[in-house]
């Protein structure tokens, strides 16, 4: 393969003066270069093909074997009566899971009772405020998303549980809500940022005041991507098992830790409640990460 | 409540004739120059803006300084010059859009007797006295076309819904769009093509009923055919409102402009104005060597 001959550049960095016999050389130097290394370049994104083709089933064997192993041990345990019947000690046939999907139906509430609006009200501030504060702020909210769930958990219990000398899902919801309220800022803020400049500044040129533009233009635009994010939070929220340990009364009132109560049990009927139940909360957040896109899908939609 | 009863008789006249409203226009535009003379009341009549040594900087740039300029009422003045000259800083200083921006506005801006940075001044009234068009068409993408039209009147707290669809409707002929979209005012705005959207953008700046339209560029996305069609308006709104013309176009201003204020860029890259005058004297005989170099398109 043939180099480009250096040219003299001037160390001012200025265009050398280049005749047209010049250009025409360079011309031929890029074609023939082109069409001498079109072969390599095709052999490359071809492998490059390969390896991407590969690659999409190893990364996505995992999700289909999870959903395989969890739907074939936990479907013959899963039925309306196991929906709506309380749990029975092992041994006893007829129990369900009635009370955990309660509880953590209940736990999540809260937990979206306080995240929701403090992880909407933050953004807003980081949006709107931008300075020493916001950057304080954001950083923190970094830091927290990647505090291990554990030591939230361990957290909630210090600053309720022991507090209040009594366990419960409202600890719980608490634990979850820390746990959540990183993730749904951030998520927030990254939609926020999405609205462009354009119409702030069209909001605020008609004569409105600036919470006026924060609420009908920017969180109005940028609302997909804050139920998506809001949502897809809740659902990793959903399933976590460390923040519940230290708060709630009874492994039967929330669904991972019935998960983790009965599948460590020795009893048969025990672990296939667990997997029922590991069934059943798969479908939940599946429900919820669909709900999301849907969500955003639809907002987007209307838009166009 | 006078004013919305003449609104209102807009709104109907336009109901019923599409085409009326230029007409129309020039009968109130007789009837109003009368009674302005007896009740010179700018809120109601536009109102000129003037400029006393207005310096703006950003930090330590200093974008534009000592523009002295007067925007006579219900007259377009053109603001041209070459790209990073302060035009656009200038037209934004006029309704406090530097607020926002970190750029510091040193002089006197008056919007008729109002000093605009005035201790009592708020900002947002201000604001809803002036309205703006930039320089991409930017209606709300999450609104309709008709919400987007009555989105200021409802940032500035109305709430009557008659008053609403008829300020609204009157904006849309106003802005020669209303045959377009009559049928489709609930259809999403991004739906217009750009030039539409452009002048969907000018409705909704003229439902507020500024004294003063501020055009950053209304042009310069737009192909000529929609170019032609926001010059034609420019030149219907003119003796109602007044309009300040940003812009890179020579001939636009030529076409469209009672006045044209000349901008050039100084020997330490400041910006500064270099003439101001009516348009065709400044066109054919400025006064200052420099004008006569740009606008003759020696220059920039």
């Amino acid at each position: 393969m043939r180099t480009l001959p250096t040219v003299q550049v001037a160390l001012d960095g200025a265009m050398p003066d280049m005749g047209l016999a010049e250009v025409a050389r360079r011309r031929l130097v890029v074609r023939d270069s082109a069409r001498r290394s079109i072969r390599r370049r095709r052999m490359a994104g071809r492998a490059m093909q390969v390896i991407c083709l590969i690659a999409v089933p190893i990364g996505v064997a995992p999700l289909v074997a999870l959903v395989l192993a969890t739907v074939s041990k936990g479907a013959g345990a899963v039925n309306i009566g196991f929906l709506l019947h309380a749990p029975t000690p092992s041994g006893v046939p007829g129990g369900g899971i009635s009370t955990a999907i309660a509880g953590s139906g209940e736990i999540v509430a809260y937990a979206i009772a306080l995240a929701v609006p403090m992880g909407l009200f933050i953004a807003l501030f980081l949006f709107e405020r931008p300075g020493g504060i916001a950057s304080t702020i954001r950083f923190s909210a970094d830091v927290m998303s990647g505090v291990p769930s554990i030591i939230i958990g361990i957290f909630a219990y210090a600053v309720y549980v022991e507090r209040f000398h009594h366990f419960s899902n409202v600890a719980a919801g608490f634990a979850l809500g820390v746990l959540m309220l990183p993730i749904m800022v951030r998520a927030n803020e990254e939609a926020m940022r999405t609205v462009s400049v354009d119409l702030w500044e069209a909001g605020v040129s008609l004569g409105a005041r600036r919470s006026r533009v924060a609420r009908s233009v920017v969180l109005r635009g940028a609302l997909p991507g804050v139920v998506t994010g809001n949502l897809l939070a809740v659902a990793r929220g959903v399933g976590e098992t460390a923040p519940l340990l230290f708060t709630v009364a009874s492994p039967t009132f929330a669904m991972t830790l019935l998960i983790f109560n009965d599948a460590t049990q020795p009893f048969s009927d025990a672990q296939q409640t667990a997997w029922g139940t590991a069934l059943v909360l798969l479908a939940l957040v599946l429900i919820l990460s669909v709900t999301a896109r849907m969500v955003a899908w639809t907002l987007n939609r209307k838009t166009r | 409540m006078k004013r919305h009863d003449e609104v209102t008789g807009q709104a109907s006249n336009h109901a019923t004739d599409p085409r009326a409203h230029f007409d129309d226009r020039s009968g109130r535009l007789a009837k109003e120059s009368k009674a302005a003379a007896d009740r010179p009341d700018p809120e109601v009549h536009g109102a000129a803006v003037t400029l006393d040594d207005v310096s703006i900087t950003f930090g330590d740039h200093v974008a534009v300084r000592n523009v002295t300029l007067q925007m006579p009422a219900r007259q377009v003045t053109a603001l041209v010059g070459p790209s990073g000259c302060g035009k656009t800083s200038v037209l934004r200083a006029i309704n406090r859009l530097h607020d926002h921006t970190g750029g510091a506005v040193r002089g006197s801006v008056r919007l008729g007797n109002l000093d605009v940075y005035g201790p009592d001044v708020q900002p947002e009234v201000l604001r809803s006295r002036i309205g703006m068009v930039f320089q991409r068409p930017n209606p709300f993408p999450t609104m309709s076309i008709f919400d987007n039209v009555i989105s200021g009147l409802r940032f500035n707290g109305v709430r009557n819904k008659r008053l609403l669809r008829e300020m609204g409707i009157a904006a849309l002929h106003n802005a020669a769009l209303w045959d377009i979209v009559k049928d489709r005012l609930n259809q999403p705005a991004l739906r217009l093509s750009g030039g539409q959207q452009q002048r969907l953008c000018i409705a909704r700046a003229l439902a507020i009923e500024p004294e003063v339209l501020l055009m950053d560029e209304p042009c310069s996305a737009l192909d000529p055919v929609a170019t032609a069609k926001i010059e034609d308006l420019i030149r219907h709104l003119s003796g109602e409102v007044t309009i300040a013309l940003v812009t890179h176009n020579m001939f636009q201003a030529a076409r469209v402009s009672d006045n044209v204020a000349v901008f050039l860029l100084g020997d330490d890259r400041v910006g500064e104005l270099v003439e101001v005058g009516p348009t065709d004297r400044v066109f054919d005989t400025p006064d200052d060597a420099r004008t006569k170099a740009y606008v003759t398109g020696h220059v920039g």
